[in-house]
């Protein structure tokens, strides 16, 4: 275990995990989509059972269960690595420059990941305590009313979207950014990797954002 | 040309160190940056001050020595040049130039301008180097490489280790000077004997200088006068891995 014990105390160790917890939660980002979709579903009594049915089983189904004990490592390191990191990196430079133009040689949303993670965090604490707790420890069954009626909060919902914005800054370099700490972004696929990369955090954020401007805007929930 | 200097000042690693306001007049357009410091020296000798203290050494461009952050960037606004190699012309007359050294816990300030580059030297001593027998020099293709190898690691072998990729990242990460050292000498078949503990060595020195990790901005690519490639850092994360994780 040596090597495991050099290989995570190392700061190209740190990043890996890093990349490797961020991309495992876009798989959870992508999963989660799927189910928030059918809240678009025109047919509002069907919308409500499937999605009631849905959030049932998401929490109360022993396999999920247990597949959330990975979601909430996959978090817990990825939180974990990046704040380490990021005190690390502070660190470094304990003079600050006078001078610094900083947007000649870099993109503004490749250097404020920090402040990006952290207002999808503190969404993420919110969400989890409007929604999860209640479906997971409070025994709320209509899950669908719960969710719709907060949509229609002007302030709820425009944080929402924010947080997605800020999901979106921050998957557009992070993704590329977990290939290059892999090895990965070489010549050939370069291009490609950065193409999916702004395909994910285009496509990803954008359709978690409409379902609470469509209830928002009054176009569903009727 | 006219310019306003704002210019480090700072006796020792010790002292805490501010900014003087210099002037300096009738500056020919095809003055170099250096020499544009070296005239205002001679004015500060003559009016019995200190002069500012630089680094530099073959104003050439080759050697890496002179290490400025010039309004804001490293070796100033001009791309893939060293301070050296930055003439007056590039600013606009009477143009407030603020000259700070480089910022990196790692490498800290002797006095003005200067800092301590010698976690670099460390860093190569961990391993930025091939043991080779010594002796009269081999035949020149009895190895055979191939050429787009033979072409990587030449491209990365013109880092000449001046330090602007720690000066420009938000991190001062040094990652693609050793990027290009482990690239360097990895790519070559001579080098592939000691890869492994090359850049286990090299990663693990560069942590212990205090260094900071690569964020994957970019900027050092942007301000590195050698115009190093990040291609260099996937191929260090990627030798990094294999190593660590075999």
């Amino acid at each position: 275990m040596g090597w495991l014990f050099r290989f995570l105390s190392s700061s190209i160790g740190q990043k890996f995990i890093s990349g490797l917890t961020g991309l495992f939660l876009i798989s959870f980002l992508l999963v989660h989509l799927a189910g928030n979709l059918q809240l678009l579903n025109t047919d509002v009594e069907a919308a409500k059972t499937s999605f009631n049915a849905y959030s049932h089983f998401m929490s109360t189904n022993p396999i999920i269960r247990i597949l959330e004990i990975g979601l909430v490592l996959g978090f817990a390191l990825h939180i974990f690595y990046g704040l380490k990191l990021y005190f690390a990196n502070k660190a470094a430079r304990p003079v600050a420059y006078a001078t610094r133009d900083a947007n000649a040689n870099s993109k503004w949303t490749s250097r404020s990941m920090f402040l990006s993670g952290s207002i999808i965090l503190a969404f993420l604490i919110l969400h989890l305590l409007n929604f999860f707790v209640k479906a997971r420890f409070g025994g709320e069954e209509d899950m669908y009313t719960l969710v719709v009626e907060a949509f229609k909060l002007p302030y709820y919902s425009i944080f929402y979207v924010i947080a997605m914005i800020l999901l979106g800054l921050h998957l557009n370099h992070g993704f590329q950014s977990a290939f290059q700490t892999f090895g990965l972004l070489g010549k050939k696929y370069a291009s490609v990797i950065k193409g999916a990369g702004v395909a994910v955090a285009v496509i990803i954020p954008l359709l978690y954002a409409i379902i609470p401007l469509y209830f928002l805007l009054g176009i569903g929930g009727k | 040309m006219n310019f306003k200097l704002k210019i480090w000042r700072q006796k020792n690693s010790k002292d805490k160190g501010r900014f003087v306001d210099y002037t300096i007049e009738n500056v020919a357009d095809d003055t170099s940056f250096l020499e544009m410091l070296d005239i205002l020296n001679e004015k500060l000798i003559a009016n019995n001050e200190d002069p500012v203290a630089f680094d530099h050494d073959c104003r050439e461009g080759i050697c890496g020595t002179c290490s400025l952050h010039i309004n804001g960037r490293p070796h100033g606004p001009k791309p893939k040049v060293t301070a050296c190699q930055l003439f007056m012309r590039t600013f606009r007359d009477g143009e407030q130039i603020t000259i700070e050294p480089w910022r990196a816990k790692s490498f800290p300030v002797i006095r003005d301008l200067i800092t301590d580059r010698g976690a670099f030297e460390r860093i190569i001593q961990a391993g930025g180097f091939i043991s080779a027998s010594t002796g009269s020099a081999p035949d020149g293709n009895a190895i055979p490489i191939p050429k787009a190898d033979a072409e990587w690691a030449m491209d990365a072998a013109a880092c000449i280790g001046c330090g602007a990729c720690v000066a420009a990242c938000k991190n001062a990460s040094a990652m693609l000077f050793v990027s290009a050292k482990v690239a360097h000498l990895g790519k070559l078949p001579q080098g592939k004997v000691e890869a492994k503990k090359r850049v286990l060595n090299m990663i693990a020195q560069m942590d212990k200088e205090g260094f900071g990790s690569c964020t994957n901005t970019y900027a050092c690519e942007a301000e590195c006068p050698k115009g190093i490639s990040v291609a260099n850092i996937a191929y260090l994360n990627r030798e990094f891995l294999k190593a660590g994780l075999s």
